[in-house]
């Protein structure tokens, strides 16, 4: 109960803030619409809908990172925390709360993606579903990594490091705008020791229904997973004792 | 009664010694400030006191309960309102106030009840629905305590409360801790002279990490010859007592 009361207040913070609708939501809509019109008026395959539906649902988490990382260093930033450091709230309740509001709206921006992609002419089958559901794992991970940025800087630094790092290296290094094969050697290597090109692959796999090319990314998937919200856990806590 | 009772606290970061072993003794009911200039070790006490911190060594006593072996009944005791505002700036008053009602783990009647009680008592109410981080520094403050006392806190703690504002948001906010006096104990830390002089019971001195001088402000006064706090304040601070 205590916990929920502090998770509803970080969904209120985060979606009554118009820019955070507007990137979180918006942006990949946008990015939908945009390179769909470009796919319809070049003779080669860039973004096909099906491949390219999974990619920006990838790339809009790392959009829940920003907000992640963002709310949490604001409240260490203004206190917020430090008055809530003196409640009964305990280390696990603040886990949680800062944690799982995220996971809906990181659904609901899959679904909404989806469902966009089905207007714009994607194939309406049950492995959509199954799509959406592999975005718990990933999702985790991006929360996990805002989470660890929260912990660790300030809300300007989280800013640079998730508003413009992460967004760029989950758009460059995930094959989302290219064939990585396109590129090879060192950067090829690079993406495939990095999280993003699995989440992105995944979900290909999945709506595809290539269900037996799920596991080997999947495992990637949750072993980031575990690694970032393990390390984000640790440095919350740390944060939260050096107070 | 002993609210707070201090017995050779101390706090070490690295090759800092933010406080330097400190003794104090603090009444029930009693409202009591903490001066010093900046780095003396005030706000590093009262994050001691309030469990923020740990102590590096010593221990303090807040209404008898020890911040190292009974960290969890003493939160149940105090409530803070911290240096900055640490409103939550996307929700309005009334939000804010039911936000620190819910984590205290009160039930949605009890809720509505403290809700409604804290909004009179503190004037709250043409504000309420008006989101935190528009509102003016001196209502943010006002909210800040309010958000404080909804635990009806034993033991309160107020670092540096009218920070930053102008002189009659301060004058309506000291009407405000007034009206705390004798009921709660308040342990204040402020950089404003006339502020400790209008408000407290007792005033400690500190800097570097010790405490100079703890008394009542007319005895500090009368120690150093000062006509006024502030005046005696730098005599004490500058070693300039006989």
């Amino acid at each position: 109960m205590k916990m929920l009361t502090l998770a509803q207040r970080n969904v209120r913070e985060i979606l009554r803030d118009p820019l955070n609708l507007a990137f979180g939501l918006g942006f990949p809509v946008v990015l939908l619409l945009l390179l769909s019109a470009i796919q319809a008026n070049v003779p080669v395959s860039l973004f096909e809908i099906d491949s390219l539906t999974p990619g920006v649902t990838v790339f809009g988490l790392s959009f829940m990172t920003l907000f992640s990382a963002t709310i949490l260093s604001k409240d260490r930033g203004s206190s917020l925390l430090q008055r809530l450091y003196t409640t009964p709230l305990s280390g696990r309740d603040y886990i949680f709360a800062y944690t799982l509001p995220i996971l809906p709206i990181s659904v609901a921006q899959c679904v909404i993606c989806y469902l966009l992609a089905l207007l714009l002419g994607l194939k309406p089958t049950v492995n959509i579903l199954f799509a959406v559901l592999l975005i718990l794992p990933v999702s985790l991970l991006f929360i996990g990594l805002g989470l660890l940025c929260g912990s660790l800087f300030t809300d300007k630094q989280v800013g640079g490091i998730c508003g413009a790092l992460l967004t760029n290296l989950t758009a460059w290094l995930s094959g989302t705008w290219f064939d990585l094969n396109l590129v090879g050697g060192v950067f090829k290597k690079i993406a495939y020791l990095l999280p993003f090109v699995h989440d992105v692959e995944m979900e290909r796999a999945a709506l595809s229904g290539r269900f037996s090319e799920i596991l080997p990314h999947l495992w990637c998937v949750l072993a980031y997973a575990v690694l970032v919200l393990t390390s984000a856990v640790f440095c919350f806590l740390r944060q939260m004792k050096k107070q | 009664m002993e609210a707070i009772k201090t017995v050779s606290l101390t706090k070490r970061y690295s090759d800092v010694l933010a406080v330097d072993s400190l003794n104090l003794s603090v009444e029930q009911g009693e409202l009591f400030a903490l001066l010093g200039v900046n780095g003396a070790g005030k706000t590093t006490t009262i994050k001691m006191l309030s469990g923020l911190t740990m102590p590096t060594e010593g221990d303090a006593f807040l209404n008898g309960k020890s911040v190292i072996s009974e960290p969890d009944e003493v939160k149940r005791l105090i409530a803070v309102s911290p240096q900055e505002t640490a409103v939550a700036p996307g929700l309005s008053v009334k939000e804010n106030l039911e936000l620190m009602a819910g984590v205290h783990g009160l039930s949605r009647a009890g809720r509505d009840e403290k809700v409604r009680d804290l909004s009179e008592r503190l004037g709250l109410e043409k504000v309420m629905n008006k989101k935190a981080g528009k509102l003016s520094g001196g209502w943010q403050r006002r909210l800040s305590i309010g958000m404080a006392l909804v635990s009806e806190p034993q033991i309160l703690f107020l670092d540096e409360p009218t920070l930053g504002l102008d002189v009659i948001a301060r004058s309506d906010l000291w009407d405000l801790i007034r009206t705390l006096k004798g009921k709660i104990t308040v342990i204040l830390t402020t950089h404003y002279m006339e502020e400790a002089e209008a408000l407290s019971d007792r005033v400690a001195i500190m800097k570097d990490g010790k405490m100079l001088t703890c008394a009542t402000v007319d005895e500090i006064k009368e120690k150093t010859g000062a006509n006024t706090l502030e005046a005696a304040f730098i005599r004490i601070v500058k070693g300039e007592t006989k």
